[in-house]
Formats: C-alpha cells, structure tokens, sequence
C-alpha cells in the first residue's frame, strides 16, 4: 500500500522555546485507519495541527497525496479534513449554514444532497436548521465532524473526536468511521480510550514528549503482548508442582497456581492441563483468564520514555 | 484563485449582519437624526450657511464619512477577530485557501455593511435637509473607496488584536477624533490658521473634503489631493496585510 501522508524529520519550536515535537517521523497508509495514543501534551494535536496546516512546522518536510503541505498547499489541504479537539463553532449560526461554509471553503462547488447524505449519517438532518449554540455538547462535536467532511476529503484527522461522548454515541461514531474507511478515506485519530484504538485502528502509533516511539500494526502489537494467563485457585495450598505438570509452564502463586500460554498459537494446552491437573489430584475451586491489553503495553512504553527522559 | 472560498466567507459574513439587520438599520437612522436635531436644526439656525451651502445640508457629508468609517472598521475588525476569539480560524487555517482570498471575502463583507449603513444614512438626511448631488458618480466611487480602506484597516486591527478592549481601542482612540477633527461638521477655513496647518496632518480630512466635493463642487484640499490621500491610505493598509499574509503574524503559530 502506498503512502498518503509522508511526515519526514518534524520539528516543532512554539514561540516560549517549547520543544513540542523532535524530529517525528511518520507514513500514513493510504485507507488504513491509524490511532495515535499518548499522554496528555504528549503532541498529538501539535502533530495533527501541523499537517494540517494550523501551525507552521519549525523543520521537516509533510506531503500529503504526494503534494508537499507547504509549497503545494492547495493540492494538499483539499484532500484534507481536520476535528479538531476543541469544540470551534460560531454558535449563532444554523448548522447547516456553517456545514456549507466549510464546503464552499475548500473551494468545492455547493451540493445540498451530500451533505444532507453526511447530516443524515451523523445523525445531525433533524438539526439542520438550528442554531449551534443550542446543541447538546454530543452533537456539536458531531457539527465538527460533518463540516471535516463536508468537502469530501480523502484524509481525515479527528483529534479525541470520541472525548465526552456517550457510550452508545461512541460505537455510533465507531460505524461512521467504519464507514469512511470503507469508502477508502484514510483516518487518523488520537483517543485516550485505548478501547476505542483496539476497536477500531489497523494501526497504532505511540507518542510521548514530542517523540514517536512506536507504530505497529494492531494484530502484531496485540500478538507480541498477547501473552494470557490462566489462574487456578485451588482448595488447598501446595508447596511444589506436581511431578506430573512440570511440562507446563506453571508458577504458584498464592493459594493457586498460574499459566500462562500464548493465545495466538493452536492448542493453548488449557484442556490437557485441566484434566492432568484432575490426576494430579488437585482440587480447583476456580478459574480466571486475564489478557494483556493494550492500555498496559501503553502504560509500560510510556514510563520506560518518561523514567529514561 | 478559490473564488468558492470568497463567496462561502463573504455569504457566511453578510449572514451575520442580516441575523442582526434591524439594529444595523435602526441604529445609524437613530444617530443620524439626533445629529440633524443638534447639528443641524439647534446650531444649523445660529450658521446659516457654509461656503455657499446650508448648514444643514453641510454636514450631510460628514454625518456619512463618520458613520461609514467607523463602522467599516469595527466590522472588519469584529468579523476576523471573532473566529480567533472562538476558535473557528483554524478553519481558515486549514483550507486550501491564500490569505488573499481570506482578506477579499472579509473585507469585502464588511465594506459591504459600511456602504450599505452610509446609503441608509444619506436617505435618511434627505427626510430633514433638501440638496442635490453634483457628482454622484465621483460620490458613490469615494464612498466605496473609503468603504474598502478602513475595511482594510479594521481588519489589522482585528488581526492585531489579542482581546475586546483593544478591538476597541483603535477605533476609539484614532479614528473617532481624527473623524470629528477632520471637518465633520466645519470647514477647515472656519478655523484659525494655526489650526489649519495642524489640521492638514490629518488624513481624514482630505477624505471628508473629497467626499463633501462630490456633493456641493466645493472642497477645502484639490480633489486631486484627496484622491492621492485615500490611495495612499489605501496602499499602506494594503502593504500591511501582505506582510502579515508572508509571516503569518499573530494568525498562525
Ligand atoms: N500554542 C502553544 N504555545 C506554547 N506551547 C504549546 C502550544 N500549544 C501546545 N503547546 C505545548 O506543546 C505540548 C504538546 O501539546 P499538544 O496539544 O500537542 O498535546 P496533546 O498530545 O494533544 O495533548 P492532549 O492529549 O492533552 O490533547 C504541550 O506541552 C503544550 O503545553
Ligand atoms: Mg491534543
């Protein structure tokens, strides 16, 4: 798959002497849904602004469908449509007004019937003719939404567009965004629910202090983490392995004793070691899975930048 | 060249002053009347003529130049600095579109509003005064010219400004004295001559004096000056936004 946004050595000086972003690096796939998770003031949205085209970057190169964001950035920021995480709205404006003021703005001529197609799909049509300000905090964010596509952008950034929203709205947005990858719009979007980048990125890139410090494929980072353990309490306390199981790989702990397997391969050899567990003649009186998730290979990467930094 | 992007601005900024069309309307009407209640009818009956021309009838120009340049300014300085107040600009920002195109759609919207109220202000004067105009042509191209510059100007305002009371500072501090001082409601020959020459430093009166020529055909500067004076005016405001459109002064970080 080839390259849609291609970000080469980006620097970002703010005018106090603030480093918020050194020498990021980053290829966006064409189509792929990519998720960007980081602490807060990590620079997620100092990395999204500057592709975009709201701040100017302090050194290093951006080009987006092949069009440098600087000397070509008419070609560039047409492909482009940006949420920003910051609820920005006129609010005495009807909503569909301010949905045709973006579209015209990107220089695309007027066309009433898709952007009823985006306020239908954002569930926003029976809103169109009112006036922001009397919004729910939900709908405004999905104001923001419609007016990033409303000129049909083949890359959109939605900086937390999920942030305040409730659970029911969230997975609402979750199948908006399905959508749009469907149609072959790219996406890349920062979230503090990493929830939300398991559910719904191809890929998922790390940031903290203005650096990258991983982008994997969700499947591979989920794989190379994906390590689960089972937890077998047992009625009485032992003080070794059975002879028996010492083909498993076992630790006691506490009043039971712990598996762990690889959930990724064939046979997780749960069955056969219950059943020698039974000959061993153990007693359970329970069993406990427990995964890895991404929040704490996240935690982890985090803390190993911050302890090293 | 988005021509789209112009239009979109430019509609989306007369749609804010048509949501609030009455007090646009109604307030230039209101004022007006109270200066031809003052100006004209209480003083207008002590001086019963200037150069030639009714007293009332006199400040008709003036009434108009006063209004239409501090409302061109206010407008375009209001209608940049909003988006930056609520945070819409990053908008402008991201678009594919060139300072330029951003400057033509505001600041034509808000010379659009400053004609429209000096239109209004001049139907007015005709309910309380009887004159013609000599050179209507010349008359309408000076009010669109000065429409346009302190259009200009407002809009550096609105972008220098980083909050409401310097919006406000501006135009309350420069342009409503230089206004007023500039032969509003006097002829600069009625003033001592000391005050004459101070008064030639002042930009605003050779606009008055041009505008009032294209009324009466009596000026107090040559038209020729006049002319000169807004075009200067004109090209400073104009050299100022290209500068600020090649730094991104105080728009982009
Ligand atoms: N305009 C600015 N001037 C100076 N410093 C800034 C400015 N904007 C952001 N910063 C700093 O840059 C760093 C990165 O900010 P940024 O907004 O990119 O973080 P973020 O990852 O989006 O955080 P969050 O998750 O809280 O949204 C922060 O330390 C912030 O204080
Ligand atoms: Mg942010």
């Amino acid at each position: 798959m080839s390259n849609i946004v291609e970000v080469r050595s980006l620097t970002k000086t703010y005018d106090g002497g603030f480093e918020a972003l050194k020498s990021v690096d980053l290829d966006i796939k064409q189509g792929e849904i990519i998720a960007l998770l980081g602490p807060n003031g990590a620079g997620k949205t100092t990395l999204i602004s500057s592709i975009c085209g709201i701040t100017r970057a302090t050194s290093g190169t951006i080009s987006i469908g092949g069009h440098d964001s600087v000397t070509a950035f008419r070609a560039a920021r047409n492909l482009v449509g940006l949420v920003p995480q910051e609820i920005n709205l006129e609010p005495f404006e009807k909503v569909i007004n301010t949905v045709r003021f973006s579209r015209g703005l990107f220089g695309k001529a007027p066309n009433d019937s898709y952007l009823e197609a985006v306020l239908k799909s954002l569930s926003l049509w029976d809103k169109k003719d009112a006036k922001v300000m009397t919004l729910s905090g939900g709908m405004k964010r999905r104001v923001l939404i419609a007016k990033a596509l409303a000129h049909e952008p083949r890359v959109l950034f939605l900086d937390e567009p999920t942030a305040g929203v409730d659970v029911e709205l969230r997975k609402d947005m979750w199948d908006v965004v399905a959508q749009l990858k469907e149609d072959g719009v790219t996406i890349i979007l920062t979230t503090h629910y990493i929830e939300e980048a398991e559910a719904i990125a191809d890929r998922i890139g790390v940031i903290a202090k203005g650096e990258i410090l991983l982008v994997e494929d969700k499947a591979d980072l989920m794989t190379r983490m994906g390590q689960k353990t089972l937890k077998v309490d047992l009625a009485e306390p032992i003080a070794e392995i059975p002879k028996g199981l010492s083909d498993y790989d076992l630790t006691i702990e506490g009043e039971g004793l712990l598996y762990s397997y690889d959930t990724t391969t064939e046979r997780t050899g749960i069955t056969s070691l219950l059943a020698d567990l039974q000959k061993a003649g153990l007693k359970m009186t329970d069993l406990q899975t427990r995964q890895s998730s991404l929040e704490e290979i996240f935690v982890s990467l985090v803390a190993e930048k911050e302890g090293g930094a | 060249m988005n021509f789209q992007a112009i239009k979109s601005i430019y509609i989306f900024e007369m749609a804010r002053f048509f949501r609030t069309l009455m007090q646009s309307f109604i307030s230039p009407v209101i004022s007006t009347s109270l200066y031809f209640v003052v100006f004209g009818t209480a003083i207008g009956s002590r001086i019963e003529s200037v150069e030639g021309v009714g007293y009332g009838a006199f400040i008709v120009p003036g009434l108009i130049m006063l209004s239409v340049m501090t409302q061109a300014t206010s407008n375009a300085s209001f209608g940049i600095y909003f988006p930056k107040f609520i945070g819409t600009i990053y908008e402008l920002l991201s678009a594919p579109v060139s300072f330029f195109e951003i400057t033509v759609g505001y600041v034509g919207a808000a010379a659009t509003k400053a004609m429209f109220i000096g239109i209004v202000i001049l139907a007015t004067s005709f309910l309380f005064v009887d004159f013609t105009i000599e050179h209507p042509i010349a008359m309408i191209a000076f009010l669109t010219l000065t429409c346009l510059s302190f259009s200009l100007l407002g809009f550096i305002i609105g972008i220098w400004a980083g909050n409401f009371e310097q919006l406000q500072l501006i135009p309350l501090l420069i342009i409503t004295p230089l206004v007023f001082l500039g032969g509003s409601f006097y002829s600069v020959s009625m003033l001592p001559p000391i005050w004459q020459t101070i008064t030639m430093f002042n930009p605003v009166v050779y606009l008055i004096s041009g505008f009032r020529w294209s009324f009466f055909g009596t000026a107090d500067v040559p038209i020729g000056l006049s002319l000169f004076a807004i075009g200067v005016f004109t090209c400073i405001c104009l050299g100022i936004i290209a500068w600020i459109f090649r730094t991104g002064w105080r728009i982009r970080q």
